[in-house]
């Protein structure tokens, strides 16, 4: 399946190849470079080119290109998954997935990858695993290990690696046993120049962190499930359970997780928390334009809007702006035509809003569409489906957890067009 | 190159500080190349002696670097001596290391790598699994030829490894000896084949990775697999379900007929309505009979369901494309939502799925319309994406949505990235054309484009426009003149030439403009561009056909610069059109037809997706996404005509001797299965199955149309039948018998290992799947008067005398065990759940013939174990514990039954309250007497209920809810096999008799192991009834005990030890 992999940074070195059967010359990145160069944005690179002799399925994450190197027909998002479970990987055992700190742990990560693929086939991908045959640095470790010459590599098979919950592993121990739960909802939504939703929706996710001894096994409920309409599971979750009486039953892995994912069925209309007022104009022949939006909260639930950020991608005409914000900092890059507006919190007394001129260059014809404006936003202590968690219960150990739910709203890919 | 020199070109930071702060210690460098030559000698050299040097930590610190050096690509092949040392190193990590370096380096160092083999030949046998394992792992993957025959040695072993991980590794080193040497690939199928038998879920994907690498066109290898397969596809690991998923779908398409048959049947049916009654009728002749899904098609299609909920986007994308390619096409909606939901991740995948859905929304609109609005585009979008979402906006668009569309066409029109805005007008044109409604409306819009600001706008809209004006004869003169005089601004060469070919075409219904633009093209023709050319020699050539007198001379200008064109191209034509058009003494005949060839009709031009033609690539694969056929790329193949056997997916639970050698393969290549089939070929396939081995399992031939008929016909074929072919398999079995060194009693049935020593014969044994036993069902009914003898000789319990043996059972060699004979051979490993084949139905029946007189006493219970199971642990009955175990009591509620005694516990510290049996989810024909419910039980307090299942003589499991007050809790009960029999009394002499008569039915066997001075037969008896509810036989022999029982429904067994 899976032959090679190039790490390949955004100036276009290539800094760590790994080989999992013979070895394949870095020439093959050429192919790869050239569409790049073709696509002129990074995030226009097709994640799939074909070469002669090889294909390249490519990811692009956290400023780096995963390219690997395919000889044989294989489903693309199995590699493209793959991919991403890697970057994923690093940035569970790095705290980061970048350059330099790949450079600095390119024994552990050649470990890895050594573990993770065997013959180009996924071995072991469960982050639990993995930290049992490989131990993630940290600055405690080395130094433990200069002293007593211990190594970082485990010598057993993960006992999860044979049982049924491969995600767990064994021999947990914890003082403070403690289980939290993240409910965030997003919002997606498309709101178009009138003020009106052309499209909005509800995706949600639960992430949970668990830190309990031994075996515990959890079930969530909630108290209306029904408005889950597509979710997507974590393994650990016992289908059919969910499907007779909608409730989470899980032995959960250890530490941080994503439980599941879901949207909100479609029938619920979806509160749109804010509305922005807005009027940006480019006046014929001249060199100048106006630009004028104001923020104000809209169904809310009486909770404060948060975290509030506006971003713009100007037309490419666009010189510079000199805006005065009531509330909050903006910038503006001429470079990439970005303009980054931190408002901060609403206040409903005051709504803040951003006023000045817009400078175009002279000559050039005056852009034919006002440029859309992305919204971030965050709602504490809110699901805005009304999501509502009823009750964790843990079997198969007797201490009893610390047990928590925090709901989170926030804007998605929340967009409104002017 | 060492890192050394890489730190003095590069100067890079990160991971080299620690180099170069050794290497300051290490060289006292001189500047220039020769420096860098001899420190980087010596630096070798440091590595050399540090992996010399008794110490793990510099051994360890040696082999980080080198490794590091192997990530950046440099070469580090020179150290192979002193590495290749340290393989056998007490240190893991660096053992570790050792492995990377060797993996990467032996290919080209052969000779040296040869020095590390015994090395993982002795940490082959290492008691630890892991090191088992990653010694396999390393042998595998060095790749030198030389040592071909000691991997194969190495997997063969590994294949029947104790830890299912190694035997994973095992899966994973056929791929890489294969793709090593090819030479060796009937070896390699047949671990593969091994392998595929395998239980775990852990070497379920590897291995059927490599079949699908090594031999996917042997399907037949999956057969006995695939049920397996199916039910254990939800607890592999996400990567081997994909691998898993694919390979099913391509064999779902060999092995079943086409579920969309029917649909396209009835739409035929609704298409003909008004036709004649005869007609119809011959059509539904035609189609012979209904379409019944496979049950193993369904079940497939039912397992990987759950799976669309997979937090794996890769998972999903195959459970969707196994059903597009499988499934019903009324069930294949379900995967919409979830393709949907995939949406939400990264970019990659979005542009996998986007690609996937393109396909699927232009044959199946349908499917995606609920979700129109979740493709609609984000200015912030890459623009591979956006132009994705168009062309799925676009096949989606039908008279319902596409106003709302065109509005949100206008939007992106506007866009900034000019690209998209370009698809944008293409999408436009392709849905004016498509949907009749709103082509005015559509070119309206394209029109009011044309005084866009933007050049590559207005360009793509006049080549759109061009497009629908060809498509429409209708006059539309207004917008031809518009488009001439954009002719004065616009300088894209597609739009002009565009718009010249449009006047030419139409210059009959614009006869004042036409000249005139031919005037300005004349004027600028030099500065054009070379499509520009073509098309006004064209516009020239046609004026001149049907305005002579006006454009005469210009014509002809422009002919006299395109003949000194630059071009070619140009050149040519312009020698060609001149040669058509001006008529003089050289031209020929075809200067007549000029017009005709000018102006003639030309057809509109088709706008289609681009994706129209993808359709034939799997869904989901690389060729797909390419449209290319990759390499490796394994064809879908269309539905077969006719089914091919179904039974052979039928598995044997417990395996003779005689089925370890090759009969699966003989079936397959032996013609001479035709031996049975002089009755009609509707029973090709029970006869297949009873011919292949005899303790085959149920066919389904019986279920598929459920018909008496077909039993009939299956039971007239065996009596017909029988006698040659008892004794065809007596002989084969004999051989058989003679090989193993064993004297099995000569049984028609199968042998099962437990923890008794005993063979079971049984007249009946219980179907592996539902289709089974609903075969079983059928059968029975239709013998009701069978049926009903045994009820009579259960209750009268009267010994009766088998007057019929036409059977020539008594010829065969009916050999009973003895002690003596037997063999502590270790019988195969076997599946826990045996099956029935048509055969035995057909011997039942006989059976039912032979014994008609004879009546068997129900005896009582010799020994009832205290043995209880775990029907539900108290963790996940939130209290409730509930346990069960077989008082081997007959039923009280009915013959048939089982019964089974419930204990329930309340763990909890309240009160339970209702717990009473819901909602049964039984296999067909079986049957459950559920208890009263107990309206509450209070903590600590434990209640006994019984109830009674008819098992229906098999060891599936009967699925139920427990429930409470509150809850469900889904659980099961599964019988061990003896647990299905009764015991009864008979004679020394009968017991013979039946067992002669029983010849041949399944059987179950399992070894008692007992030291010698112990082998007493009480103790060996004990033995027996602790697993089997049998009864004793009083015997002349010393050693030989035998017992015997009724199965509940129809089935006789013995035992003997």
């Amino acid at each position: 399946m899976i032959h090679s992999l190039f790490l390949i940074n955004c100036s276009g070195d290539i800094f760590l190849e790994k080989h999992w059967k013979s070895v394949v010359s870095q020439s093959v990145c050429d192919y790869f470079f050239e569409a790049q160069e073709k696509a002129a944005d990074v995030e226009n690179v097709p994640p799939v080119i074909s070469t002669p002799h090889h294909y390249l399925i490519s990811i692009y994450q956290d400023k780096l290109f995963f390219v690997s190197v395919i000889q044989t027909e294989v489903p693309p998002l199995f590699v493209i998954e793959f991919l991403h479970r890697v970057a994923d990987t690093f940035q569970d055992y790095f705290g980061e997935c970048s350059e330099a700190a790949i450079k600095d742990n390119v024994v552990i990560v050649y470990e890895l990858l050594e573990e993770m693929l065997d013959n180009g086939f996924p071995l072991a991908t469960e982050s639990n695993i993995l930290k049992e045959l490989i131990k993630p640095p940290t600055i405690l470790r080395s130094v433990v290990n200069s002293i007593t010459g211990s190594s970082n590599v485990g010598d057993t098979l993960p006992t999860g690696q044979l049982s049924n919950i491969p995600w767990r592993r064994a021999g947990v121990k914890y003082t403070n046993n403690e289980a939290y739960f993240d409910v965030v909802e997003e919002i997606d939504a498309i709101i178009d120049k009138s003020g009106s939703t052309v499209f909005a929706e509800i995706q949600g996710v639960i992430d949970a962190c668990i830190k309990l001894s031994g075996m515990p096994d959890l079930s969530l409920s909630f108290m209306n499930p029904r408005l889950l309409d597509d979710v997507s599971f974590h393994p650990c979750i016992r289908f059919k359970r969910w499907e007779s009486e909608r409730v989470l039953s899980f032995i959960p892995p250890d530490g941080n997780f994503r439980l599941i994912s879901y949207r909100v069925s479609s029938q619920n209309l979806v509160a749109i928390p804010v509305y922005v007022k807005h009027s940006i104009s480019f006046k014929e022949n001249s060199s100048c334009g106006r630009f004028d939006i104001t923020i104000g909260p809209k169904q809310n639930m009486g909770k404060t809007i948060e975290g509030i950020t506006v971003t713009v991608h100007m037309p490419k005409v666009v010189l510079n702006m000199n805006l005065t914000p009531t509330q909050g900092s903006y910038t503006f890059d001429p470079v990439t035509k970005v303009l980054t507006w931190d408002v901060g919190k609403i206040t409903p007394q005051k709504l803040p809003s951003l006023k000045g001129l817009v400078n175009l260059q002279s000559g050039a014809p005056k852009p034919e569409e006002n440029p859309s404006l992305n919204i971030q936003f965050k709602i504490q202590q809110l699901a805005i489906s009304g999501l509502k968690v009823n009750r964790l219960d843990m079997y198969g150990e007797k201490y009893k957890p610390f047990k928590g739910v925090k709901y989170v709203t926030k804007a998605g890919k929340f967009q409104v067009r002017t | 190159m060492s890192s050394n020199s890489f730190a003095y070109t590069e100067q890079s930071g990160g991971g080299e500080t620690a180099e170069l702060g050794q290497e300051a210690t290490s060289t006292i460098s001189p500047s220039g190349a020769f420096g860098l030559f001899s420190s980087d000698l010596k630096k070798n050299e440091d590595l050399k002696q540090m992996l010399e040097s008794n110490k793990d930590s510099a051994k360890l610190d040696a082999m980080k670097r080198i490794v590091g050096m192997i990530a950046k690509g440099k070469n580090a092949s020179e150290l192979f001596p002193a590495v290749v040392k340290n393989v056998a190193s007490k240190n893991i990590e660096i053992k570790k290391l050792v492995y990377v370096y060797l993996v990467r380096y032996a290919e080209e160092q052969q000779d040296l790598a040869l020095l590390s083999i015994s090395t993982f030949q002795r940490a082959l046998k290492d008691p630890n699994q892991l090191i088992r394992a990653s010694a396999l792992r390393v042998l595998s993957s060095i790749r030198v030829p030389i040592i071909v025959p000691i991997m194969m040695l190495a997997i063969k072993e590994a294949s029947a490894d104790l830890s299912p991980y190694v035997r994973k590794n095992a899966a994973h080193a056929i791929q890489k000896l294969y793709s090593l040497d090819p030479e060796q690939k009937e070896m390699l199928i047949e671990v593969i084949e091994k392998l595929l038998k395998d239980k775990s879920t852990l070497v379920a994907g590897s291995v059927v990775m490599a079949f699908e690498e090594v031999c996917p066109d042997r399907i037949d290898l999956i057969h006995k697999n695939y049920r397996k397969l199916c039910n254990l596809l939800v607890d592999v690991e996400e990567w081997g379900q994909v691998v898993i998923i694919h390979m099913l779908t391509r064999y779902a398409r060999t092995q079943f007929v086409s579920p969309w048959k029917e649909d396209d049947g009835l739409e035929d049916n609704e298409k003909n309505f008004y036709e004649s009654d005869d007609e119809l009728k011959e059509k539904t002749e035609d189609r012979k009979k209904p379409y019944s899904m496979d049950p193993d098609h369904r079940l497939l299609i039912r397992n990987t369901k759950p799976l669309l909920q997979s937090r794996n986007a890769a998972v999903v994308m195959a459970v969707a494309q196994l059903y597009w390619h499988i499934s019903p096409k009324s069930e294949a909606g379900i995967i919409s939502k979830s393709l949907v939901r995939l949406l939400r991740s990264n970019r990659e995948v979005q542009y996998i799925v986007l690609q996937n859905i393109a396909t699927m929304s232009i044959q199946r609109k349908g499917m995606f319309e609920p979700y129109l609005k979740s493709f609609y585009v984000r200015s912030t979008d890459p623009t591979m994406i956006k132009t994705l979402k168009l062309e799925i906006l676009t096949n989606l668009a039908n008279e319902a949505n596409i106003s709302t569309l065109l509005r949100e066409f206008q939007t992106y029109v506007k866009s900034q990235d000019k690209q998209f805005a370009a698809a944008t007008i293409q999408t436009i044109g392709r849905c004016a054309t498509n949907i009749s409604e709103v082509t005015d409306t559509c070119l309206n819009g394209l029109v009011c484009l044309l005084s866009n600001r933007d050049e590559i706008v207005v360009a793509e809209s006049v080549v759109v426009i061009k497009k629908l004006l060809q498509m429409q004869p209708v006059q539309h003169g207004e917008i031809i003149k518009h488009m001439a005089k954009l002719l004065d601004s616009i300088t894209v060469p597609v739009a002009r030439a565009s718009i010249l070919w449009l006047i030419g075409e139409n210059c009959e219904r614009v006869p004042k403009i036409a000249p005139d633009v031919l005037r300005k093209m004349a004027k600028s023709f030099t500065s054009e561009d070379d499509l520009v050319k073509l098309q006004i020699l064209n516009l020239g050539a046609k004026l001149y056909l049907t305005n002579s007198k006006q454009t005469k001379l210009l014509t002809q200008y422009i002919l006299n610069l395109g003949k000194y064109d630059q071009n070619y191209d140009i050149r040519d034509r312009t020698r060609f059109i001149r040669q058509l058009i001006v008529p003089n003494e050289k031209s020929g005949a075809l200067s007549k037809y000029a017009k005709k060839i000018f102006l003639a009709q030309k057809p509109a031009p088709l706008l289609e997706s681009p994706f129209k033609d993808r359709d034939h690539f799997q869904l989901g694969t690389l060729s797909h996404t390419l449209n290319i056929k990759a390499s490796g790329y394994l064809e879908l193949s269309n539905w077969p005509e006719v089914a091919p056997d179904p039974s052979v997916r039928n598995v044997e639970v417990i395996e003779l001797a005689k089925e370890w050698t090759p009969t699966g393969k003989a079936k397959k290549e032996n013609p001479a299965k035709k031996f049975y089939s002089e009755s009609e070929e509707e029973e090709e396939s029970s006869d297949s199955s009873s011919s292949d081995s005899e303790s085959e399992s149920g066919s389904e031939s019986g279920e598929g149309g459920g018909s008496e008929e077909e039993e009939d016909s299956s039971e007239d074929s065996s009596e017909g039948s029988s006698s040659e072919e008892e004794s065809e398999s007596g002989d084969e079995s004999e051989a058989e018998n003679k090989r193993m060194a064993t004297r099995n009693s000569k049984n028609k049935g199968k042998s099962d290992t437990e923890d008794g020593k005993k063979k079971n014969e049984k007249s009946k044994t219980s179907g592996s799947s539902d289709a089974d036993s609903s075969s079983i069902e059928s059968s029975s009914d239709s013998e009701s008067e069978s049926e009903s003898e045994y009820e009579s000789r259960k209750t009268t319990k009267e010994i009766g005398k088998q007057t019929k043996q036409d059977r020539n059972l008594l010829t065969k060699d009916v050999s009973l065990l003895d002690l003596d004979d037997f063999n502590p051979i270790s019988t195969p490993v076997v599946l826990p759940t045996p099956a029935l084949s048509p055969s035995l139905i057909a011997d039942l029946e006989g059976l039912n013939l032979s014994t008609s007189s004879s009546v068997i006493s129900v005896g009582t219970p010799v020994f009832v174990p205290g043995k209880t199971h775990v029907l539900l642990h108290r963790m996940s009955g939130k209290g409730l514990a509930a346990n069960y175990f077989f008082p081997r009591q007959p039923c009280i509620f009915g013959d048939k039954m089982v019964s089974v005694q419930i204990t329930l516990n309340n763990t909890s510290d309240r009160k339970i309250e209702n717990i009473h049996i819901g909602e049964k989810k039984l296999p067909v024909g079986m049957q459950m007497h559920v208890f009263h419910p107990i309206d509450s039980l209070e903590p600590e307090g434990s209640i006994t209920v019984s109830m009674g299942i008819d098992f229906c003589d098999s060891t599936q499991t009967a699925s139920f809810q427990l429930c409470t007050k509150d809850d469900c809790f889904n659980v099961t009960i599964q019988p061990p096999i003896g647990e299905l029999l009764l015991p009864v009394t008979m004679s020394e002499k009968d017991f013979k008799k039946e067992q002669g008569m029983l010849t041949g039915m399944n059987e179950t066997s399992a070894v008692i192991i007992a030291a010698p001075q112990n082998f007493t037969p009480s103790m060996v008896l004990q033995k027996v009834v602790n697993v089997a509810n049998v009864g004793v036989v009083p015997s002349g022999q010393d050693n030989i005990h035998r017992s015997e029982e009724l199965k509940f429904s129809s089935s006789l067994r013995k035992v003997c030890s």
